[in-house]
């Protein structure tokens, strides 16, 4: 077994017009989701993020240089992130397709390099 | 599995319109949606927390606080920073957590629904705002619905709703109104209240064309209305038992209305035994209190009538000139054609259908009904009753041609396809 990072990106504004009612049935769909991995001890861990605090540190001539980030509207951030475990990156892609974020955003499946 | 998400949201749209004062319902109802949507980000990494409505209003609350510290609208406010600054943050984030595994009610526990809810009900069915405004601002704070379910809901446009309510919200910011309701209010604001639960049932009992989920929520969310404002030890008069009365023994009737053909069941034709009895008992219950006092209102006479059918074990146990003394009384009190049509249609139960015809066709030139499928229903079926199958198919069809559901329609086809093929036969 892997382990393998999938990074949920979306827009900021992607929840921002669902009723209470449609809201609940997204989270359902994630619940469910999230709570598959639980049981079958796939899931290493899971984190969502701060929305909008990100800033970008670079260094730029000797200076260092601070930026927001990625936050305008329409574009991807990244919104949060799950440690998962599987046998492969067929199966850990097979995870993240299962996911509802598809219909919101998009996953970025990374495997950890751990050494051999 | 979790539920309550609609319930939940006007919960947290009352308690800050509380805080926060009613001109600023449009930013209730903001920070409530982005609680939600951090609860939906959140819960699945972090886990349901013990008490989710308490987090949920403690989210809204610190959003509340930053959009108002932006806009410089606290520097004077010392009170409202108070109340959004809370002495329960740090329970609303305490406890065990809990992953979905078994099923989690945001809200059920009748205490946690407060005078908050109600106080939200009698804002929204303010009187200074229209009758349509007030039905659209009560789905949207009251029951949670969105801006396209209240469209689906009301047969009307998204953009239609969304334009109503913005014009309610300024019309109630600009009367500067208040959110705690004053008792020298409450005959006024209740009457309006009761209105408003009693159109929302019956938008959602009217089988029209549309949505049939969020329609039977409707009459749900009319019951769940009038039930919070009968528990009320002063608000619960005689009028609001009454009016939940007739609403309980209406939605009994409900889940026997449709056919397996998806028509329309008339009364003599409905399996009674699909009958909610549960909602039966609530509602005889509530008509008994509804005769405390001397008020006799509208909806102490349509509950009366509905009783008479849901006691009546069979069809042929309907009381029906007991239901023809309570109709007579109505059309004094609330004399509209429809009342009438219904009141004759009764009266032909009792006397026959010549009586039946003679009263409909009294009321037949009124505008009102001009294209009102159920007069020329009615007409036809006591045609047929009296033999005349001709008559009858003519006005089957003049009934087909009016605005109706698709249960009706369906009925009505089947109605004059049988009078065909008997009139074929030798």
């Amino acid at each position: 077994m892997s382990k393998y990072t999938l990074m949920l990106r979306e827009s900021p504004e992607a929840f921002a017009n669902f009723s209470p009612a449609e809201l609940q049935a997204i989270f359902k769909r994630y619940s469910a989701w999230a709570d598959g991995l639980r049981q079958a001890s796939n899931l290493a861990g899971s984190q969502k993020l701060r929305d909008g605090d990100g800033r970008v540190v670079r260094r730029s001539g000797g200076r260092v240089m601070v930026t927001d980030g990625p936050f305008a509207e329409g574009k991807e951030v990244l919104g949060g992130l799950f440690v998962i475990e599987a046998g492969s990156y067929d199966e850990a892609l097979r995870i993240a397709n299962d996911c509802p974020h598809l219909d919101f955003g998009s996953i970025e499946v990374r495997e950890v390099e751990i050494l051999r | 599995m979790i539920d309550g998400f609609r319930e939940t949201f006007a919960h947290v749209v009352a308690t800050l319109t509380r805080i926060l004062g009613p001109r600023h319902i449009a930013l209730a109802e903001e920070v409530a949606q982005d609680s939600l949507v951090k609860a939906l980000q959140m819960w699945p990494h972090e886990g349901v927390p013990a008490n989710p409505s308490a987090w949920l209003i403690q989210v809204a609350k610190n959003r509340a606080l930053d959009v108002l510290r932006r806009e410089k609208w606290l520097a004077d406010r010392s009170d409202v920073v108070a109340a959004l600054v809370d002495a329960h943050a740090p329970a609303a984030a305490a406890g065990m957590r809990r992953f979905s595994g078994e099923t989690i009610t945001l809200r059920g526990e009748p205490a946690a629904v407060g005078d908050d809810d109600l106080a939200m009900i009698f804002l929204a069915c303010h009187p200074i705002l229209s009758r349509e405004a007030r039905v659209a601002l009560t789905l949207k704070t009251v029951c949670g619905f969105g801006v396209g379910e209240i469209a689906r809901a009301l047969l009307s446009r998204e953009d239609a709703i969304a334009q109503r309510l913005v014009r309610a919200k300024r019309q109630l910011r600009d009367a500067d109104v208040r959110f705690e309701l004053e008792p020298a209010e409450y005959a006024l604001r209740l009457e309006s209240a009761l209105d408003v639960i009693y159109l929302l049932f019956n938008e959602g009992y009217a089988a029209h064309a549309g949505d049939d989920l969020i329609r039977t929520e409707l009459c749900g969310e009319a019951i769940r209305l009038a039930s919070l404002v009968a528990d009320h030890p002063t608000l619960a008069t005689p009028a609001v038992h009454a009016l939940l009365a007739l609403m309980l023994l209406q939605a009994a009737r409900l889940p026997a209305r449709v056919g397996d053909g998806a028509e329309l069941q008339r009364l003599v034709d409905q399996d009674r035994s699909r009958w909610d009895q549960a909602l039966i008992q609530r509602g005889m219950y509530h008509l008994d209190r509804a005769a405390a006092g001397d008020t006799l209102t509208t909806y102490h006479l349509e509950a009366g009538i509905a009783a008479c059918h849901a006691a009546a074990a069979r069809y042929e146990d309907t009381p029906w000139s007991r239901i023809v003394d309570l109709y007579d009384s109505l059309v004094v009190i609330k004399p509209t054609p429809i009342v009438a049509l219904n009141r004759a249609i009764a009266l032909s139960r009792l006397h026959g259908a010549p009586a039946g015809i003679a009263a409909i066709e009294a009321i037949a030139g009124d505008p009102a009904l001009a294209r009102y499928y159920l007069l020329p229903a009615a007409m036809g079926e006591l045609m047929r009753e009296s033999g005349d199958t001709v008559r009858a198919a003519e006005y089957f069809e003049v009934a087909l041609e009016c605005e109706c559901s698709e249960p009706e329609r369906r009925f009505l086809q089947k109605r004059l396809n049988d009078l065909r093929t008997d009139g074929r036969r030798p």
